[in-house]
């Protein structure tokens, strides 16, 4: 009871928006709920907590194997930022990240193409989800395939179209525009399903588009006037994690270079792959960890960034 | 679907029926494109390596043979792996789903110091990638001896402040009024949540469960690094060895992806919606 005078009640409304607390939960702590969150929070503190502390540490240490490191200061950080691969890794990652954005307008696209069907819109969606529920290591193997150089799917129809194939994940030069493609290919669903359902196409009022109509308007108009604004805080969202997520690739390299040793691996490392193999390879934790640190700025960074731009083309809706 | 489908038609300003059979075009093109590699990946699990070497390719193939499946079932340990899949994401799903929604409960409905301040944290979590967590994960698992055992797979996956932020929203989303009775009628905060809130919330645990199911189905990175000796191993992992082994057998490669990703898929035609809803509270805004 004692706690009542501590926690004042307009307080409470507004913070957690229930509508109109009961007397009772308005009044006192409830003990129940320390038990409640003890099991993640005390989960989330030593699996993840700890952990990030811990590789944040780490990147300030050395890379002994075998008993404690010592502190080198930001040794790792310069021994990073002096090795060419690093950069290489960045650039990567980054090439791969604004080539898989494609994928987002081509989403919406889909979705509003989808939305206009009356027949036929859950098989749509089915098969353009399928590779969301493929093993990413599946899709690596056949699209490997797909993309040989000499006897691959892809070269094949080119072939027919008079367009000269290349060695596209044999070719360090071309492995990157190789993965995006694949990126592209396995997260159409994905976004196309974000578009759809959260606050997606079919929220859009039909009078909208009917007043469009009577005034005239034609389609794609329509599509840039009304659809893009409208879903643009959607937009933005899918946006955001797609960005997140592509600097995180590791997947593709592994299975269609890393794990077949092909030689084109030195050229087509990302920031997650070029981790991977420091601290699990190699065994340099500290400089793996130093990686790590690095690739949450990159990230922290590139999100900033695009809550900055938002206020250019994010309609509030 | 039936239901929007009867109320579409008045809201889509009398679109010619030409106009739709050029969006379906573009739409079957597009989902064509999807099915390609998937098609590609059947057919050639039934050629001989030479004819996948062949130059043209062979769209059919010539002579069909099912020795690339045998070659996959002889070589490779499916059912062992198959059974790491299973229970590994069978223990972090119901793990999670145990974990998250007390939590999430707790957050959303009850009072308690520092409150805010934790899902605070919570949320922080929820922006860090999962590589700042990996070194300190495995080291943890080393220490416990867990490397290359079931456990290690599942543990991390078990808390997510992700699946608590998520479960949070729903029940915030719920209505007070049932709570409120149950109360009165004198239920205390562990029967309020477990035989009230906990059945109403269950859309939104559904579509965490799928959701989870599916990054714990298809996960490799941290599988792989705790799985060094090889025991242990689920499909993910072991179908990259394999692909170290195979590199140019591409019909057992192909057959061996095939076995390993239609189970998945069959679980994904018969819970559509909860995979939609899941992908698609994925990016619910809080």
């Amino acid at each position: 009871m004692s706690t009542a005078t501590r926690v004042p009640v307009r307080r409470r409304v507004r913070r957690t928006g229930t509508p109109t607390p009961t007397r009772r939960t308005r009044r006192r702590t409830d003990w129940w709920a320390v038990l409640m969150i003890a099991p993640a929070t005390l989960g989330l503190a030593v699996l993840y907590l700890w952990p990030f502390l811990e590789t944040f540490l780490k990147s300030f240490k050395g890379n002994a194997l075998f008993g404690p490191s010592k502190f080198v200061g930001v040794q790792n950080y310069s021994n990073l930022i002096s090795n060419d691969a690093f950069w290489h890794a960045l650039r990567n990652s980054m090439l791969y990240t604004a080539l898989v954005l494609l994928g987002v307008p081509l989403a919406v696209v889909l979705a509003a193409l989808i939305e206009q069907v009356t027949r036929g819109r859950t098989i749509y969606q089915v098969l353009f989800f399928l590779p969301v529920v493929t093993l990413p290591v599946a899709i690596g193997m056949v699209w490997r395939l797909i993309l040989n150089g000499d006897f691959g799917l892809l070269n094949w129809v080119l072939s027919r179209l008079g367009i000269p194939g290349e060695y596209w994940v044999a070719d360090a030069r071309l492995t990157i525009w190789a993965f995006a493609a694949v990126g592209i290919w396995m997260g159409l669903g994905i976004n196309l399903i974000m578009v759809l359902f959260i606050s997606g196409v079919s929220a859009i009022s039909p009078e909208l588009y009917e007043a469009w109509a009577l005034d005239g308007g034609g389609r794609a108009r329509q599509f840039r006037s009304i659809t893009v604004p409208l879903l643009s805080p959607t937009i933005f969202f899918v946006v955001i994690l797609t960005v997140i997520s592509a600097l995180q690739m590791f997947d593709l390299v592994f299975i269609m270079l890393g794990s077949v040793n092909n030689t084109a691996i030195d050229g087509s490392k990302t920031i997650v792959y070029l981790f991977y193999e420091a601290a699990f390879v190699q065994f340099k934790q500290g400089y793996a960890a130093a990686i790590a640190v690095v690739l949450l700025m990159v990230i922290m960074a590139a999100t900033a960034i695009q809550f900055r731009l938002q206020r250019k083309w994010v309609v509030d809706v | 679907m039936s239901e929007t489908e009867i109320a579409r038609p008045a809201s889509r300003r009398g679109g010619s029926r030409r106009g739709e059979m050029v969006v379906h075009a573009v739409l079957i093109l597009g989902a064509a494109l999807m099915i390609v590699p998937f098609i590609w990946q059947v057919l050639t699990s039934f050629k001989t390596p030479n004819e996948v070497a062949s130059l043209p390719p062979t769209l059919l193939p010539t002579a069909p043979t099912v020795h690339a499946y045998a070659t996959f079932f002889q070589t490779v340990p499916f059912l062992r792996q198959f059974m790491v899949s299973v229970s590994s994401l069978v223990m972090r799903v119901a793990g999670q789903l145990f974990v998250a929604s007390l939590a999430g409960y707790a957050f959303a409905r009850l009072r308690f110091p520092g409150r805010d301040l934790v899902f605070t944290l919570y949320l922080l979590m929820l922006m860090v990638p999962s590589q700042l967590f990996l070194l300190g994960q495995f080291e943890i698992m080393k220490e416990l001896g867990l490397l290359s055992k079931l456990p290690a797979l599942a543990i991390p996956g078990m808390f997510s402040a992700f699946g608590t932020f998520l479960l949070r929203q729903a029940f915030r989303g719920l209505p007070a009024e049932f709570e409120e009775a149950a109360r009165l009628d004198g239920a205390n905060t562990w029967q309020v949540f477990w035989h009230v809130m906990l059945p109403m919330a269950r859309p939104m645990i559904a579509a965490l469960a799928v959701l989870t199911s599916l990054y714990s189905w298809n996960d490799l990175l941290w599988p792989l690094i705790v799985t060094p000796t090889g025991a242990n191993r689920p499909l993910t992992v072991g179908l990259a060895a394999m692909q170290g082994q195979y590199g140019t057998d591409y019909p057992t490669l192909m057959a061996g992806a095939l076995v390993c990703l239609a189970p998945l898929v069959l679980v994904f035609l018969l819970l559509r919606r909860q995979f939609f809803a899941g992908i698609a509270s994925s990016g619910l805004k809080g």
